[in-house]
């Protein structure tokens, strides 16, 4: 959940250190030798033609301009066509470009975007310099003009670089502005031309299925281009909900065109999501934090019922069973041993594992033959079951069903795990160069708390790199685009305090648009314009083959900067202006920009000039072809090994099994009761599953409390009839959502779409707290646990047990 | 039969996901409390425990809805101002000059199509974007939808296409005024269930 994409680290094979190194590779590659076409044995795509008429109507003073939805963190790319009358947005409708195809299709913006005028005129847009007078977090401020601001900033981070050193300085890892130069990147070049800040590695969104999807396949470039779902024939939607996250732009419409064309669609999820709705042709619901034990039990059958790939494991996969274990672990547990319960006398069974997952064995029966039976098969897991404790084993056990049922490699098959786009990775999302960090240390991205606390004492057995001890606690934290200080990380009320303590983090600047909780709690709050008032460019999200350019539709209002702006000048302060900006205003760093597509994914693309004078806000280029992910290893094994030990997908890891950490980081894919759950002593007390999910109106905490977005999906907790009528509780009361870590009361709404035992408090709302510290408006992130996964140290935000009570009773 | 222009709904495949809403108010500078088009979210059925499993035979699907311009428009019939008239192409629009706001229409409609603009003190409703389909343009909703399920065209035509309009809860039965709309049902709502609309408080403005 929480606030974020990534940062797409472990792009290869890295063990040890995570470094994000996926732009330098790519860029890399164009540079020795151009990169690969596309796969020439993919499946054909058949055209679909569609035509929208388009008629362009100018008049009154009205300029029509095609421009990218403002890039947050959703996992969407759309185009908006915005009318804009003497500098006002008056309307905005969407991409229109006729055709519409499978190969081409429009890039139509959700609500999001479609109600950005209220977010973009709101009336609690930040509009001038602010320094705090009343206590850190009390939210009084008072303005000051920009001299001073930056005067500010620039005297304490002189400070701290010079008391303690650059490791002592945080950026922290923020989504909210993905564009070139809006965004965290453009602190991050400065931080680096000023010495440096603690690096990290590692997402909010990711941490798990990043990390552990190498250990099977040696890459996370896992996934077809979505083009090839359409010749899929059986689709499990595991936990994977892109109607509403919209996991790329058209993912939703691509899935309603394979089942079109025969795919059966089944969704495999706590909650009937919207995606289930309008996608699955079955919902099955599961307890959360179980999914290993049905994927388990599917694999019991499969193997039991010999509907595995026998020929497929024998030539690609290492650790399927003791004929193929890596050398030293001939006597070890292989993947068979597991499942038949060889070693532990447990079989995962159907049986067993409807106890786990409340899902009836003769359902886990049926949809394990459908999936081992029907060819080519995909598993598409979500990314919500990754932020889990253990988040790290539903990554690695769906990759192996993938591959023990052969659907790796192939035209409507699909590997599993991160599945970043064939063949080349997919979209950058930012090329903006940030230059080296001069400070080599780097924390996991969810561990900032403890670098404040006890830094110095933080090492390798905290996912430290680079370094064998911090050397420093945090002093200075500069969050820019990004709400993760408070809001999005997790146990709010832990992080508030730690934050108020003055005598840990010295000083906080926040860079933003709005007041959010996160910069509630600043000492100097930076006002920033928003993307429409900027140039940018954006390339997709996780999938996407085109360059979307966001021109500079209207002027930054007030005393708002571009982000690109305040770091410039900071720069100045600093003395680092020329080597910051080399003499680019924001637009020319655009057009450097476009010079990288042009020399990498896109050698057509137009300068900027024409691109702009086109007016169709996107240049594309069609998919006729889909490539397909790991197709060459598939048919050469031998001449294109995977990046693993053993060149073949790994079922066993020896990687892992050398960890000696087998009941928390086992060799092959377990279920492991989660820290939080019904089955533990804690559930006496904490009887509810809760759950965090990406909801419609927002995209994290990016446009919360938008009116038209409100309206249309207000904030409320969600429970299934059953557990409300337990506990006296109808439709629409306010109830009491609580834990150990702290309480919310807030609206809720009962819906049998929800499994029994189940809440779901969408994630990304505000933190509002009364005067007694109880959140109003709904941020699950008050229930939150801050205890993080063993392998990927990432979060682990969704496993959460609650109790729930009327309000007031 | 006069021309009479339709809209097509394919509630099978629509995630509710409301982009026809917000592109509707958006076209239509809506302020917050009026919404020409609304998305019923609606689910039935029951769950049942077994030991340690549930199962459910719960369905669910969602209506995207607005004013059905129908063949026999009761909004027309109980204005007492003849505000409401009927263009040619079948799009049942409201007079500004003539409306006196008195809300007789929106009492009278099974839809909750008409909301009374309190500011202008006019009724306000679904025009079928009948200016962009001058200009040849889609409807905003219709061009709006990721999921492409929403068409516009004329009656007769999306009739011999998807077939007539069937009743489907909750809208009123179809012979009531004969809305100018079809829409392919969702499989689940084939069956009889205890449907129920469970986002009531987003499309409060209609009148159930």
């Amino acid at each position: 959940m929480h606030d974020s994409k990534k940062e797409k680290s472990d792009q290869t094979f890295s063990l040890d250190s995570a470094i994000d190194r996926r732009s330098f590779i790519k860029l890399g590659a164009f540079l020795t030798g151009g990169i690969m076409l596309s796969g020439t044995f993919a499946a054909c795509v058949k055209e679909l033609e569609r035509t929208v008429g388009v008629v362009e109507s100018e008049h009154n003073g009205v300029k029509i301009i095609r421009a990218g939805c403002p890039a947050h963190n959703c996992g969407g790319r759309c185009v908006l066509k915005l009318h804009v009358k003497e500098g006002e947005v008056i309307r905005i409708e969407t991409d229109d470009r006729p055709g519409d195809t499978l190969a081409d299709p429009q890039l139509r913006a959700c609500i999001r975007g479609r109600a950005y005028r209220r977010r973009q005129y709101h009336q609690d847009r930040l509009k001038y310099p602010l320094k705090r007078v009343g206590k850190r977090g009390e939210g009084k401020f008072e303005r000051i003009s920009w001299d001073e601001a930056l005067d500010t900033m620039a005297s304490q981070l002189k400070r701290v670089k010079a008391q303690y050193g650059n490791s002592a300085i945080l950026l922290p890892y923020g989504t909210g502005s993905y564009n070139q130069v809006n965004g965290r990147q453009t602190a991050a070049r400065l931080l680096n031309l000023f010495g440096g800040s603690l690096g990290y590695y590692n997402s909010y969104s990711w941490a798990c299925i990043s990390k552990a999807t190498p250990y099977v396949y040696g890459t996370n470039v896992t996934g077809n281009q979505r083009q090839d779902w359409v010749n899929s024939k059986y689709i499990l939607m595991w936990g994977w909900n892109p109607s509403e996250m919209r996991d790329g732009t058209n993912s939703e419409y691509f899935l309603k065109l394979a089942r079109e064309r025969g795919a059966r669609v089944v969704c495999i999820d706590p909650r009937m999501t919207m995606s289930a709705v309008a996608l699955a042709d079955e919902w099955i619901p599961i307890r959360p934090g179980t999914d290993v034990a049905m994927m388990s039990a599917m694999a019991h059958v499969i193997i039991t019922e010999d509907l595995h790939d026998k020929g497929f494991i024998e030539r690609c996969c290492s650790g399927f069973d003791r004929t193929q274990m890596p050398e030293g672990c001939e006597n070890e547990e292989s993947y068979k041993d597991y499942i038949l319960g060889t070693f532990d006398n447990q079989p995962k069974t159907p049986e067993w594992a409807e106890a786990v997952t409340g899902i009836p064995k003769k359902t886990i029966i049926r949809i394990a033959r459908e999936f081992g039976q029907t060819k080519p098969a995909m598993l598409y897991q979500g990314y919500g079951m990754q932020r889990r404790a253990y988040g790290e084993q539903p990554v690695l056990a769906g990759c192996v069903l993938a591959a023990i049922t052969g659907n790796v490699g192939i035209p409507g098959g699909w590997a599993s795990g991160i599945a970043l786009q064939a063949d080349d990775g997919g979209p950058f999302w930012n090329v903006f160069p940030t230059g080296r960090n001069p400070v080599k240390a780097r924390i996991p991205v969810f561990l900032w708390t403890e670098a404040i606390t006890r830094g110095k004492e933080m090492g390798k057995e905290d996912g430290v790199v680079n370094a064998e001890k911090l050397d420093n606690n945090i002093k200075l934290i500069w969050t820019v685009a990004s709400n993760t200080l408070i809001n999005q990380h997790a146990d709010v009320n832990r992080t508030a305090k730690i934050l108020k303590d003055e005598s840990l983090v010295e000083f906080i600047a926040v860079q933003d648009q709005f007041m959010t909780p996160s910069a509630r709690f600043a000492d100097l709050v930076l006002p920033v314009c928003t993307q429409l008032e900027v140039w940018g460019l954006q390339d997709g999200w996780k999938y996407g083959d085109e360059v979307i350019l966001n021109p500079q539709v209207t002027n930054p209002p007030d005393e708002t900067k571009s982000d690109y702006q305040i770091c410039s000048e900071l720069a100045a302060k600093l003395g680092l202006e020329k080597a910051y900006t080399q003499n680019r205003s924001e637009k020319d760093w655009i057009v450097w920009a476009l010079g990288v597509y042009r020399r990498t994914r896109f050698p057509e693309v137009p300068r900027l000039n024409k691109f702009r004078d086109k007016n169709k806000g996107v240049y594309s280029t069609p998919v006729k072809n889909p490539a397909i992910a790991l197709e060459d290893f598939r048919k050469y094994p031998q001449q294109h090994p995977l990046n693993t030990p053993t060149g073949k997908i790994e079922l066993f890891s020896k990687p892992l099994f050398d960890m000696n950490k087998p009941a928390e980081i086992p060799a092959v894919p377990k279920y492991i009761q989660e820290w939080e759950s019904p089955f533990g002593k804690e559930s006496e007390k904490y009887p509810l599953q809760a759950l965090g999910h990406h909801y419609m109106p927002r995209v994290h905490s990016t446009h919360d409390g938008i009116d038209w977005l409100d309206e249309a999906f207000p904030q409320r907790a969600f429970m299934n009839p059953l557990d409300a009528e337990k506990r006296g509780i109808q439709n629409g009361d306010e109830v009491l959502i609580y834990n150990d870590r702290g309480k919310i009361i807030m609206p809720c709404r009962l819906t049998p779409k929800m499994m029994p035992g189940v809440m779901d408090i969408p994630q990304g709302a505000w933190w509002t707290p009364d005067e007694d510290g109880i959140d109003r408006r709904g941020n699950i992130n008050v229930l939150t646990s801050h205890k993080w996964t063993p392998l990927a140290f990432g979060n682990a935000q969704h496993t959460i047990m609650v109790q729930v009570k009327k309000a007031n009773a | 039969m006069a021309k009479q222009k339709a809209f097509y709904f394919d509630s099978s495949r629509c995630s509710g996901c409301k982009t026809c809403q917000i592109a509707c108010k958006d076209k239509h500078n809506l302020h917050n409390a009026i919404k020409w088009r609304t998305v019923y979210e609606v689910c039935g059925g029951h769950w049942i425990q077994n030991d340690q499993t549930w199962t459910s035979n719960i369905g669910a699907y969602y209506v995207s809805m607005s004013c059905n311009h129908c063949q026999d428009p009761i909004c027309m019939k109980s204005c007492p101002n003849k505000a409401i008239y009927k263009t040619e192409e079948g799009v049942v629009l409201i007079d500004e000059s003539r409306c006196m706001g008195c809300q007789y229409c929106e009492w009278a409609c099974p839809y909750g199509a008409l909301t009374l603009d309190q500011e202008k003190g006019v009724m306000t409703k679904c025009t079928l974007c009948y200016d962009y389909l001058e200009e040849g343009k889609l409807p905003a909703c219709v061009a709006a939808c990721p999921m492409r399920v929403l068409e516009v065209g004329d009656l007769d035509e999306l009739e011999r296409k998807y077939g007539k309009h069937d009743n489907i809860f909750p809208l009123p039965p179809v012979h009531h005024t004969q809305p100018s709309l079809i829409i392919t049902k969702h499989p689940s709502a084939q069956k009889s269930k205890n449907w129920k609309i469970i986002n009531q408080e987003e499309v409060k403005n209609a009148s159930h």
